[in-house]
């Protein structure tokens, strides 16, 4: 085993260009969530812990809501599928889109596609899946993977991305945002036009009210739709909320978290297929609720996970992600949600991502800027825990039961503190400590002064 | 579960000081400015010898049979009623909230309830528990106040502002990304080299360009990574623990 952390090394191969970038944008960002909630509400934080409790209600009592929405949705003339695993959602995907001929698909963004990898499985099938989220889009132009929930491309630069354009033959070299973006969008228009099936996500889905709600900055998702007969809405099991009233809550918060705005600028409240009379819109709806796991945490110590809304503001703040950038997680989520998600999603294969928990200083910066006020300090802890307790060893971490040890043996710990002074005659240097090397590589260590304290209290004539 | 939610704590001019171990090793000095600031606020400071430390390093590890081992011979060393004092908001921390998810599903759980509830960090102390509103004395200097991260969500943060900008003469400097963790983190530092370096460095960045004189803070351990960097970076950069900059602004 290595002796060092996967997300440290991956940091430390990271380009300074690079690095600066993901800084810099993940900052701005940060800034504009604190001032877009702080313009508009004085309690800011009672406002996530109430997002916090409704979604934790309905995690609690998800087998109701799940049920309520399943039949309010076929009310409205969904199809309405469930999978339990990534594969079955993919087969049944295909299944649909095979059985009605579509060929042509356009897909709108969606963390829970990317978790399922269904591009590439359609694509394999021989199907064109075209993502239409700008970002999205040149993250499979350049076979890449998204490094940000909201900002897929936040790792790369206007001058990659000319390039990349300009070898798929959409136009000279031009690095000009607005230039990219216009020739995106001709590109796109086209595709939408000519496709046969949309692909999205969802943000939310209402129980009472089986009404999917959908954001986007692009209108791509709107895009998506309008033009096909055929719209498959993949959805993990998590996103449903009690009721339409709730909406109010959850749009307040996801935008402001996101990306500062107050809200997005497309939001989209759908209730099953284009009804008669209505000039557009897909004839036939499905929804595929995904499991892939998500009951399995529902039954963890770690459940509170699920009430993420997707919004990466805790990828904004923390330190960690800010030096290592998403593609350090090695997965569909980086940062504190993924470093938490991650492992969990990943069951039996626990093993290899138990080193992501690992990767926080526990600054708690995450919870603080969390709209439903997860917990994921502490879950980290119980990932570490778990990680512990099955065996699995964590490079460069020293051992703890010699620390117990001496902790738990006053006379040996203050004798101990007082010879760590001798610890100053030798060069510290050659102490063979690899703990304390790793430190000495980048930071000197104070002096040792063990048991002074000791003796002062007790010496000392008080006051 | 917030640490400002946390149940009404003790108040009492009898305390109990845990030194922490960082204390106990390196930084003497900020201990003694802990008992003589809690004496000149009128308090009678015990301190129990058998004390070692809160356990932390191997919570954060995710060895819970051993810090769980730890925190049972502190929670014997500081049993009773009294308050318990800590010149750290991180060893605070793991009193009031670490405990908690490690003996979760343990049977003297209630112990660390009530150990957590008794616990205080210094100035948390003062000021909410002693009700100080002001510090006397003075103190010319301009300091920049790292909040340390065990501190988000607790009384600490506003008692620190409370205390230091009552002192004559002192100025708070304010500097970039104060939030930001300062890449410690305890066995984070030594396992993730390259991150926590840089998060320091960082950090050293935007505190220094503010020219402060000296960088304070309720947690030692943030101090001890910052001057080490600096230190290894040949850049001049001088600590004080929060309790130092209390007793040298007292009149004497």
């Amino acid at each position: 085993m290595s002796a060092r952390q996967p997300i440290d090394q991956f940091a430390a191969s990271l380009p300074g260009d690079r690095r600066s970038s993901v800084l810099g944008s993940c900052q701005a960002a940060t800034s504009k969530r604190l001032t877009a909630l702080a313009d508009d509400f004085a309690h800011a934080d009672d406002l996530r812990r109430l997002a916090a409790r409704i979604k934790q209600h309905t995690l609690d009592h998800l087998d109701t809501y799940l049920e309520a929405a399943t039949a309010r949705l076929e009310e409205q003339g969904v199809k309405v599928h469930f999978a339990s695993e990534a594969e079955e959602a993919r087969s049944l995907i295909h299944q649909i889109l095979a059985e009605r001929g579509a060929k042509r698909i356009v897909k709108a963004k969606s963390m829970v596609t990317e978790e399922i990898h269904l591009n590439d499985y359609l694509i394999d099938r021989g199907l064109e899946c075209l993502e239409t989220d700008l970002g999205e889009f040149i993250i499979q132009i350049d076979g890449d993977i998204p490094s940000h929930i909201i900002r897929p491309i936040t790792h790369k630069n206007r001058r990659e991305i000319a390039q990349s354009f300009e070898r798929e033959g959409l136009g000279a070299y031009n690095d000009d945002p607005e230039v990219i973006t216009r020739r995106a969008r001709v590109h796109l228009r086209d595709r939408y036009m000519k496709s046969q099936a949309g692909i999205t996500g969802a943000n939310f889905v209402c129980a009472d009210s089986g009404r999917i709600v959908l954001v986007t900055n692009e209108g791509n998702s709107r895009f998506s739709m309008a033009p096909n007969p055929l719209h498959i809405a993949v959805v993990g099991i998590e996103k449903i909320i009690p009721r339409d009233r709730d909406l109010g809550v959850f749009l307040n918060l996801l935008a402001r978290s996101a990306t500062g705005q107050r809200l997005t600028v497309y939001t989209e409240f759908l209730r099953g297929p284009k009804a008669p009379g209505q000039p557009s819109g897909p004839e036939e709806m499905h929804v595929v609720f995904l499991d892939n796991g998500r009951s399995r945490i529902l039954g963890s110590d770690c459940r509170e996970i699920l009430r993420c809304i997707r919004c990466g503001a805790c990828q904004n703040v923390c330190p960690v992600y800010r030096q290592a950038s998403g593609h350090a997680y090695r997965s569909t989520y980086g940062g504190p949600i993924g470093a938490v998600l991650t492992p969990l999603l990943a069951g039996d294969d626990f093993a290899a991502f138990a080193d992501l928990p690992k990767a926080s200083s526990l600054c708690g910066a995450c919870r603080e800027v969390c709209p439903v006020d997860i917990p994921i300090p502490d879950m980290l802890l119980k990932l570490r825990h778990q990680a512990h307790d099955a065996g699995i060893r964590s490079p460069g971490a020293p051992p703890m039961a010699p620390f117990a040890e001496l902790a738990t043996r006053p006379v040996i710990w203050r004798g101990a503190m007082t010879l760590s002074r001798a610890a100053n005659l030798v060069p510290t240097q050659l102490l063979p400590v690899p703990a304390l090397q790793s430190w000495l590589k980048l930071r000197t260590l104070p002096h040792w002064r063990g048991g002074e304290f000791r003796q002062w209290m007790a010496t000392r004539k008080k006051p | 579960m917030s640490l400002a939610a946390a149940p009404t704590k003790p108040v009492s001019h009898r305390v109990l000081l845990m030194a922490t171990c960082l204390c106990d090793a390196f930084f003497p000095e900020a201990a003694q400015a802990t008992v003589q600031v809690l004496e000149s606020a009128g308090c009678e400071v015990l301190f129990p010898q058998d004390q070692t430390c809160c356990g932390q390093p191997a919570f954060n590890s995710g060895d819970f049979s051993a810090s769980r081992r730890v925190a049972r011979h502190t929670e014997t060393v500081f049993a009773g009623e009294l308050p318990v004092i800590v010149p750290s908001g991180s060893c605070a921390a793991m009193h009031m909230h670490g405990n908690a998810i490690q003996f979760e599903r343990e049977p003297d759980a209630a112990r660390f309830d009530d150990l957590g509830r008794r616990t205080w960090e210094l100035c948390d102390f003062l000021v909410h528990g002693l009700g100080l509103t002001s510090w006397p004395g003075s103190f010319p200097h301009r300091i920049a106040l790292h909040h340390s991260c065990h501190t988000r969500g607790s009384g600490t943060r506003s008692a620190m502002q409370t205390l230091l900008e009552s002192i004559d003469g002192l100025t708070l400097v304010p500097f970039a990304q104060e939030d930001q963790c300062c890449g410690f983190g305890g066995t984070f530092s030594v396992s993730f080299p390259h991150v926590s370096g840089s998060m320091g460095t960082l950090k050293l960045d935007h505190a220094l360009k503010e020219t402060p004189e000296f960088m304070t803070s309720a947690d030692l351990s943030c101090l001890m990574h910052l001057s080490g960097l600096a230190d290894r970076q040949n850049r001049p950069f001088k600590i004080l623990h929060v309790a130092q900059i209390l007793l040298a602004s007292l009149p004497r």
